[in-house]
């Protein structure tokens, strides 16, 4: 009772990023609640996905199996995962933000009249002093969220319902499967029982679904790489950097060229347009051919040995120095600095 | 008998994010409309043109806007009325004040379960949250299917809707039967433009608030005109139980709000000590610019 439950996306029998990264963060708020981690997984011939949700921390797999429900669909989803937890009452749901869990996770709350937040960037525990009526909770979730187009950073609380829902985007979390997995239980739901012909009546008549691509622009952080990174292997401290932090990586024109980077990174006049929240870049000179494809960047930090390169001068944050020394550092920092 | 309908279109008032000055957020962590300009929002503007255009396809259908806002958004159902709507009613009430998602979202259902639609349609999410939960929610109190990230309205044929939905990767087609919550994503067909005759006809169009704050109305009796009043609804005209309403029915509370505005634009020179580093990274995550 009373733990937290990540709701699984899955598509062709793969689990979506967003809930591996959600099982990650849920994994460390139920180590500091004292509580047990656990998934929701509806679809069709789901179940050998089971394994890789254990490796993620889950305890206990709640699972929906039917051939109805081999695609999303509003109606029948929302009951299953409203009956759910109206039985087990967990504390906290979460959900990723995508046209699913977007869709899914507000009718839920509807109907359990539990308040949700959309689209946060961080989650923490803490607690929380009504200031009119002065009662303390303990042991809240702090929904951390952008609002106002980015212009400010809103932390909300659901002091008296439950669940405390919360959607949360992909690829602003970190992923990490456990170190030594350990097999949990598995809860089989009913489905038969759960639905109705009525949660029928939406159907989907043609669906095509492409394979994920590299989207540097709508990551919001980026992790970007030049000339100056020197070969292919050092730019793979780059993909190590973004892989801790959630983020893309990019590269100038000059490193695509050397072979360093696959065409689709390619930022600047001749590739793509980015103004991610933060803008990592490493190696790179700051031609104007490059920057114009990056200066609008809330926030960019720039990691180069030559302390006159033009892309210092732009930079919110110039770090003077070797990446190969610099990158390391900062994965390191980051590991032993986030929750 | 052909066939025709009635569609509400939900339309939200919006600050305009992409101009937001410092006095955007009174103390008590709610936004302060009044000090930021109000526009239509964008994807609302979407979920109007799909309205229009069924009503287009299907004569006799009639295109109604339901607002919720303090009594300027009215402005909302004039500029619907502008570009082809047929009415619309404002939602307004102090009761209402401070509302989270879930508390608009039971007014907006009470009143819609006195509208009696066939077809509602709103924009996916309103830029000053960009929650996009408000339609779903609207959905699950009404107890109807719903079809979020419409991109198209193709047909209706057997009783039942085609619509097609623009996710993140790719596209579906959708057969729902009626009464249905649509909610329009921005790749849809932009807004018409406002129409000349209806600019005429309607730019009188006015609620009793606006008309009693007229200090001028002595020399425009116009507001006599049935199809120029705008109907302002409160709880007592909705109905519903008050402690659903505002702030009393929101779950959610603002605990904090910090402005994270990276305005400084002087260069900070670091090194690649230890130090350094191990502090930007600090102030990365605290600033909650990393996870």
């Amino acid at each position: 009772m009373n733990n937290i439950i990540v709701y699984i996306e899955s598509e062709n029998g793969k689990i979506s990023d967003v809930s591996l990264e959600l099982l990650t963060k849920a994994r460390s708020l139920a180590k500091e609640l004292s509580c047990s981690l656990e998934a929701l997984l509806i679809g069709h011939n789901v179940t050998i996905l089971q394994d890789e949700l254990f490796s993620f921390g889950a305890k206990k797999i709640h699972i929906a199996d039917d051939p109805r429900l081999v695609n999303y669909l509003t109606l029948p989803y929302s009951a299953i995962t409203i009956s759910l937890f109206k039985n087990e009452k967990p504390q906290i749901a979460l959900f990723g933000a995508t046209s699913v869990g977007r869709d899914l996770a507000p009718r839920v709350s509807s109907a359990l009249k539990s308040g949700l937040t959309a689209d946060c960037t961080s989650l923490e525990i803490g607690d929380h002093t009504d200031t009119k009526t002065g009662k303390t909770y303990k042991n809240l979730l702090y929904q951390i969220r952008p609002a106002f187009g980015g212009n400010i950073i809103a932390t909300i609380v659901n002091p008296e319902c439950r669940p405390q829902m919360a959607t949360v985007r992909e690829g602003v979390m970190k992923k990490e499967v456990l170190d030594s997995p350990v097999k949990g239980e598995i809860n089989t739901l009913d489905a038969k029982s759960i639905l109705n012909d009525t949660d029928f009546v939406v159907e989907i008549i043609e669906r095509q679904i492409e394979e994920k691509k590299i989207d540097i622009k709508g990551s919001p952080i980026i992790v970007a790489g030049g000339f100056g990174v020197g070969s292919k292997e050092n730019f793979q401290l780059i993909f190590d950097l973004a892989h801790v932090l959630g983020a893309e990586v990019g590269a100038s024109r000059a490193a695509i060229d050397a072979g360093f980077a696959d065409h689709a990174r390619q930022i600047g006049q001749t590739g793509v347009t980015v103004r991610p929240k933060l803008f990592i870049s490493i190696g790179i000179s700051g031609q104007i051919q490059h920057t114009a494809g990056m200066d609008q960047s809330s926030m960019i930090i720039s990691i180069n040995n030559d302390p006159n390169a033009p892309i210092h001068q732009i930079a919110d944050y110039a770090i003077v120095g070797d990446l190969n020394e610099v990158l390391p550092k900062m994965i390191k920092s980051y590991k032993k600095n986030s929750k | 008998m052909t066939k025709t309908f009635k569609i509400v279109v939900l339309a939200k008032q919006v600050p305009d994010t992409r101009n937001v000055g410092k006095n955007a957020m009174k103390e008590d962590g709610t936004v302060n409309r009044a000090a930021l300009p109000a526009i239509f929002n964008p994807e609302d503007m979407n979920a109007l043109e799909q309205a229009l255009r069924l009503k287009d396809r299907f004569p006799g259908s009639e295109v109604l806007l339901l607002t919720m806002g303090p009594s300027r958004a009215a402005e909302i159902i004039r500029e619907g009325l502008f570009r082809g709507a047929d009415g619309g009613v404002l939602l307004t009430d102090r009761k209402f004040a401070g509302a989270d998602t879930l508390a608009t979202s039971y007014a907006l259902s009470m009143a819609l379960r006195k509208m009696q639609p066939d077809i509602i349609i709103a924009g996916r999410q309103a830029i000053d949250g960009d929650t996009a939960q408000v339609g779903p929610q609207v959905a699950e109190k009404l107890n109807i299917p719903q079809v979020t990230y419409a991109e198209n309205i193709i047909s209706f044929e057997n009783e039942k809707l085609t619509i097609k939905r623009r996710l993140e990767r790719g596209i579906e087609l959708i057969k729902t039967p009626i009464p249905v919550l649509i909610t329009v994503h921005a790749t849809a067909a932009p807004c018409r433009p406002r129409n000349a005759k209806q600019l005429m006809k309607y730019k009188h169009a006015r609620t009793l608030t606006e008309e009693q704050d007229n200090e001028h109305n002595s020399y425009l009796p116009i507001f006599s005109l049935d199809s120029l009043k705008i109907p302002e609804w409160g709880v007592t005209d909705v109905g519903g139980d008050e402690i659903n309403y505002g702030l009393s029915g929101s779950p959610t509370k603002v605990k904090k709000i910090e402005n994270i505005v990276f305005q400084a634009k002087e260069s900070k020179k670091l090194t690649s000590g230890d130090e350094d580093i191990n502090s930007l990274i600090k102030e990365l995550i605290s600033s909650h610019t990393i996870g």
